[in-house]
This record gives C-alpha cells, sequence and structure tokens, in this order.
C-alpha cells in the first residue's frame, strides 16, 4: 500500500467520523493556535522593543540630578540640581570610553503658531546631543555654531510637534512661540518613534541649550552652569557597565562625595532594560514551552485513545485487510498515517485559527503581531510528530491482530 | 496430472485453550488439481473453517505440509502468507466484508493496492472483475446501497480481480435468501469453467452438491472424499425461478450471460 492510498483511507475513515475526528484534534488546535497566537504577540513585542532600542541606542547612559531631602520629604529625581556643564566637558575629556557626554535642560512647555498649539518637551541641547541621541535632520537646518553659543532664536521640532502645528504646511521658516519667546523653526528632526517604554520621540522641539537657560527657562538658569542631564555615549567597543562606573567614579569626586555618602545624581542606561528584557523573553519562552507542550501532550493522548477505539471499531476491517494482503507493517504504516493526519489537521487548523486570532489582537488591541514562517514550521511539524508518537502504539497494535481472530470479531 | 494446485500431508491444526487441547483439523492429506470445484462439508465445529483458513494462508499449521502450486508454504513468515494470500488466494466470506465506506470499485481494488499496483491498471481491473460478476453498473454504489447478493457479488469480484489461483468462500450464501445463494452459486459455477479453482465452506448439502468433489469432515477429520457424478446447475435453477416468478431482468440477467451491463 503505498503512502497516497494511506492517506485517502486515512480521510475517508476519518471523514465517517467527522465530528469525532474534529473533536479529537480539538486539544491540537487550541495547543497550536494559542501558541501561535503567544509566539506571534511575543515577537511583536520583541521587534517593537528591538526597534526602540535600536532607535534610542543601546550604548547610551543618562546621568540625571539626584533628589533633595528637605525635612524628611524626598523630591525625587532632579529636585536636587548639581550637574553642570563642565561636569559633561570633564566626562568626556577624561574618561576614554566615552565619546561624548552632551549637558541639556528641558522642560514642558506650550508653543504657539498663530491660534494653534501644542505642550511638548522642549529640549535646551548642545551640538553633542544631537551626535549622543543619533538625531539626525529630516528638513532645513541644524542650529549653527553661533546659535549655540550665543542663545540664538532657533527650534527644532519633532515630526509629531510639526504635524500637531503645522498640519499641511511647510514648518520651515516660521516663527512659533514658546513660553513667550518667539523662536524660527529652522528644521525638522527624523521620526523616531515610540521608545521601549511607549513614549513618543518625536514629540519634542530643540533649542540651544543657551536659548533655552537664558531666554525660555529663566530665573536661576540664567547666570548658572547647571544642567538637567548629561547624555553619555559610549565608544561602540567599549563596555557600558564600566564606563558606567567611571562616570560614577569622576561624578563623586567632582560632587566631593565622601566615601560611603550617597550618589547626587541618577544614572539610567538600557543595559539594565535589556537585562530585564532578556528575562522576560526567557519567562515568556518557558510558558510558551509550556503551554505548548502540555496542549499537544493532551491532544496526542487524545488522538491516542481515539485511535484505539477506532482500531477496536475496524478489527473486522483490519481482519479483511490483512486476509485480502496487507502486510502487519501496511497495517501500521495506515494508522500511523491516521493518526498523523489527524494531529495534522488539527495543527494546520490551529495555525490558522493562531494568524487569525493574531491578526485579531493587533486590530483589536493596538498590539504589534509578528507571525514568523520558523513558529509556523515548528507548530506543524510538532504536530505531525505528536500524530507519529501517540498513534504509533495503537497502530501497532492494529498490525499485531491474527487475521483469523480479526475476521471473527463482532 | 501435473503438480496438484493444493496438496497438504498431514496438516494438522490444534488450539490450547484452558486445560485441554482443541483439535480442530487432524492430519488431513488430500490433493486438489488446479481447476477443481470442491465442497468442504460438514456440522459445524467440525473444522471446515479451520481448514479453509489453512488452505488460505490465513493460519499456520501445528503439524503437516502444505505445499500451494508446488511451494512449501506451511512454514513462511507472516509477510511471505500475506504476499502469497494477495496473489494466490481470493476469500469470499459469509458476512461479505465489504468497507461500508468505499464504493464497490474501491473495495474492488482494494487487494491491488496491496499489491502495488498502479492506480490506472487497478481501475481497469476493478472494472472488469465488477463486469464479470454483472455490476458493471453498480461501481460506484456502496455496500449500503446494495442488495445482499449484489454485496457477495462485490465480495466475489474482489476475490478474483487479482486473477488468484484459488477462490475459497466460506458460506458464501449463509447470510442469503436461497435464490439469490443460487445466483451466487451460479456465478461460482461460472467462474469455476472459466479456469479459476473454487473451494465452497458449506454445512448445506444442496450448497454442496453445486462441487463436482465433496469433501466431508467431522470432528476435524476427512472422513469422506466424494466425486458428484451430476452437480446441481444453478444457473439453470435461477433461470426457471426468473421464468416461473417474471423477475425483473436485473436480478438474473447477468448470470451465465453475456457479460455486459444490465438494461434497467
Ligand atoms: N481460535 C480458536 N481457538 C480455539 N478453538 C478454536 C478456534 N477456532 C476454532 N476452534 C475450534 O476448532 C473447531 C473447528 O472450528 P471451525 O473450523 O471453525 O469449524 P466449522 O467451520 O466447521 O464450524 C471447533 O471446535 C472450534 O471450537
Ligand atoms: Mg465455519
Amino acid at each position: 500500500m503505498t503512502y497516497v492510498d494511506c492517506l485517502r483511507a486515512a480521510i475517508t475513515a476519518l471523514k465517517a467520523n467527522l465530528l469525532r475526528s474534529i473533536l479529537t484534534s480539538l486539544g491540537i488546535i487550541i495547543g497550536i493556535s494559542s501558541v501561535i497566537a503567544m509566539v506571534a504577540i511575543g515577537s511583536g513585542a520583541e521587534t517593537r522593543v528591538k526597534e526602540s532600542i535600536e532607535s534610542l541606542g543601546s550604548n547610551i547612559m543618562i546621568v540625571l540630578n539626584g533628589s533633595r531631602t528637605t525635612g524628611g520629604a524626598r523630591g525625587g529625581t532632579g529636585s536636587n540640581v548639581t550637574l553642570t556643564e563642565d561636569d559633561a566637558q570633564a566626562l568626556q575629556r577624561d574618561i576614554p570610553s566615552v565619546e561624548v557626554a552632551a549637558p541639556a535642560v528641558q522642560g514642558r512647555f506650550q508653543l504657539v503658531f498663530g491660534n494653534t498649539n501644542w505642550s511638548t518637551s522642549v529640549q535646551g541641547i548642545t551640538e553633542e546631543y544631537m551626535i549622543a541621541r543619533n538625531w539626525h535632520i529630516d528638513q532645513g537646518r541644524t542650529f549653527s555654531e553661533v546659535e549655540y553659543r550665543s542663545a540664538g532664536k532657533v527650534v527644532l521640532i519633532g515630526s509629531t510637534v510639526a504635524e500637531r502645528l503645522f498640519p499641511g504646511e511647510d514648518p520651515i521658516g516660521k516663527v512659533i512661540r514658546i513660553n513667550k519667546v518667539p523662536v524660527q523653526v529652522v528644521g525638522t528632526l527624523a521620526t523616531k518613534g515610540q521608545t521601549p517604554f511607549g513614549q513618543d520621540q518625536d514629540d519634542v522641539a530643540f533649542i540651544p541649550l543657551t536659548t533655552a537657560k537664558k531666554r525660555v527657562l529663566g530665573g536661576r538658569w540664567v547666570k548658572s552652569n547647571l544642567v538637567g542631564s548629561i547624555t553619555v555615549k559610549v565608544r561602540e567597543a567599549d563596555s557600558v557597565a564600566d564606563a558606567e562606573k567611571q562616570v560614577t567614579d569622576l561624578l563623586r569626586q567632582r560632587h566631593r562625595i565622601p566615601e560611603g555618602g550617597q550618589d547626587d545624581f541618577n544614572i539610567r542606561n538600557i543595559s539594565q532594560f535589556l537585562a530585564a528584557r532578556a528575562e522576560s523573553t526567557r519567562v515568556m519562552g518557558i510558558l510558551l514551552a509550556s503551554v505548548a507542550a502540555i496542549s499537544l501532550i493532551v491532544g496526542g493522548i487524545g488522538i491516542m485513545n481515539i485511535m484505539l477505539v477506532s482500531v477496536t471499531e475496524r478489527t473486522r476491517e483490519i481482519g479483511l485487510r490483512m486476509a485480502l494482503g496487507a502486510r502487519r507493517r501496511d497495517i501500521l504504516t495506515q494508522f500511523v498515517v491516521e493518526a498523523i493526519t489527524l494531529s495534522l489537521l488539527g495543527g494546520l487548523i490551529g495555525v490558522a485559527l493562531g494568524i487569525g486570532g493574531s491578526h485579531l489582537i493587533a486590530q483589536t488591541g493596538d498590539w504589534p503581531v509578528l507571525i514568523e514562517a520558523q513558529a509556523i514550521m515548528m507548530a506543524v511539524g510538532f504536530s505531525a510528530a505528536v500524530g507519529v508518537f501517540f498513534g504509533f502504539y495503537p497502530a501497532r497494535k492494529a498490525s499485531k491482530l491474527d487475521p483469523i481472530d480479526a475476521l471473527r470479531y463482532e | 496430472m501435473t503438480t496438484p494446485l493444493i496438496r497438504t500431508e498431514t496438516l494438522s491444526k490444534t488450539y490450547h485453550i484452558g486445560g485441554g487441547d482443541v483439535r480442530a483439523l487432524v492430519d488431513l492429506s488430500i490433493e486438489i488439481a488446479k481447476g477443481e470445484m470442491v465442497a468442504i462439508m460438514g456440522p459445524s465445529g467440525s473444522g471446515k473453517s479451520t481448514c479453509m483458513n489453512l488452505l488460505g494462508c490465513l493460519d499456520t499449521p501445528s503439524a503437516g505440509n502444505y505445499w500451494l502450486a508446488g511451494e512449501d508454504v506451511s512454514q513462511l513468515d507472516s509477510d511471505a502468507l500475506a504476499h502469497i494470500r494477495n496473489e494466490k488466494v481470493g476469500f469470499v466470506f459469509q458476512q461479505f466484508n465489504l468497507l461500508a465506506r468505499a464504493t464497490a470499485l474501491d473495495n474492488v481494488e482494494l487487494p491491488l493496492t496491496y499489491g502495488r499496483v498502479p492506480r490506472r491498471l487497478r481501475h481497469q481491473k476493478a472494472e472488469k472483475a465488477l463486469a464479470a460478476v454483472g455490476l458493471a453498473d453498480r461501481m460506484d454504489h456502496r455496500p449500503s446501497q446494495l442488495s445482499g447478493g449484489q454485496m457477495q457479488r462485490v465480495a466475489i469480484a474482489r476475490a478474483i480481480v487479482n486473477n488468484p489461483h484459488v477462490l475459497m468462500a466460506d458460506e458464501p450464501t449463509g447470510a442469503l435468501d436461497s435464490r439469490t445463494g443460487a445466483e451466487i452459486m451460479a456465478l461460482f459455477q461460472r467462474l469455476n469453467a472459466e479456469g479459476i479453482t473454487v473451494i465452497v465452506v458449506t454445512h448445506d448439502e444442496h450448497v454442496a452438491a453445486h462441487a463436482r468433489r465433496i469433501l466431508r469432515f467431522r470432528d476435524g477429520r476427512l472422513v469422506a472424499d466424494e466425486a458428484v457424478a451430476a452437480p446441481v446447475r444453478a444457473a439453470e435453477a435461477v433461470a426457471a425461478a426468473a421464468g416461473a416468478v417474471e423477475a425483473p431482468g436485473a436480478a438474473s440477467a447477468p448470470l451465465g450471460g453475456p457479460l455486459v451491463p444490465e438494461a434497467v
């Protein structure tokens, strides 16, 4: 009997008990479809995170001001401003693995253009910041040396801000007001998308650090050397962790923090996030594998059960086939093929449902999903393997029947 | 005569159940020549089926030897026996044993699938066999859409599709009324006339009377080996009955007649 004949016989047999076949495959269907959906969601999240990490830069750390404690009430990050432009210069100059250290100040302001307005994060930056955070100009130009140095009334806006303030218009050359200070849009920033934390990175406006301090923030910032943050870019080849240690040491020394004293700054970097992500990916992987394994085992037992029933029901048929010349291995093949067909059918329906389900999740939940061919192939392969594994015993039982006893079976 | 188609020497089958032995077949030594039509007779439990199963290579003897077409088949393994059943033996059972889900054509093709006959050739052979039993117009019918006699004819087509040396039928008319039984016997007689060796197991004297030789069994032993001087000619009985009751052509026309599809 050829495999094609076996397949035909299997399909006939499965069609004869269609409902039973479908119910039997249900375990596999549910298992495979949920695995496909979970993998799709997982890989979708993975790619989104990966993309946004790339846009953020994995070799970046951000030094923020520490917190001030007044009378037991702790003020939170940035409440104790101690970082200075000189700190930034020192970091860049004295630590070899630091490529750039970019001082910046930031605040939320209402941007006004004509009668439209938009609240956004305004960053006062230096040229280094553009390098450190890998910002590029989309249209127009970046700030000139002079503008950086002498508080030029210019602004670079992110694509979100451009869309909000200048829908359908060319923003270049337009004058907007930030905290009542008129500044001219000289360029727009190339789109970056979201951060791993879901923040829109394009909802920003950049002005020179000097402009921010003197004209926009005002007050204590005007004459001071203080900054809100220092973005440090570590050289590609060097370890971020090592650099972080050196940055910490240098800042502690510069801020004259005694041995054992608390840092008056905070360092954030992506590698911590990466580690957490690796861990969650691992947990997710284990979870997925166990869901898949359990459902496939349960599904497989279901198939084995129904194949045993089927062998008993069709004892006479088996006897007849033997009388007509079927060898033991023909019977074995026939029933194994039947079990594989059953589980593969479940697998394929499961894949289809899984893909459908993922798309539904993608649409309704606005959650990125990514269906990988590899996952589908694995699912199909595993369901076939389940058929072989759990179908073998019943098939072997069938093939061991004595033809005469089988023919006489009532 | 040349080598007999079937030769056995002290062929025996003993079943061990519980404490005692059941000697289902005891020291059978017979020869059956090619082209014979033999009836195996005897009361229930006399060892007829056991004998047929051994001769048909469905079972292996406890003792003795068996040569089928000159080949000693008494000690072959199950694969080799399967091969012999597939090529050299055609079985017909009391309960027809057709696959319920398969069409008549698919049922008849079944032995050919185990003989690895290519698909196209299978169809041709199966169609020919069905035509030979007068069911050319029932090829796509399932067993449930056929009468008992038609089902048994499908089973006979399945038995002869591979041109076996010998056709073995165990109580082939046991589940049929006497008239349909006569039709089946007529078909066996015609196939025998065309050269196929036929062995019919029956407990019914009238059925046995269609053969040219009767082997009588009692308690597992061959007790008589008789030649039948004038076998009943089933085709005549069928024709007579058809004439008497003015039966529709479908029931009897193909038997013994030309191998053309029945006109309904
Ligand atoms: N598988 C078996 N196990 C035990 N005894 C059996 C078996 N098959 C047949 N027999 C016994 O062998 C004897 C002959 O049986 P069988 O050949 O079927 O008789 P018949 O076909 O003439 O009615 C009976 O006594 C029966 O009980
Ligand atoms: Mg019997």
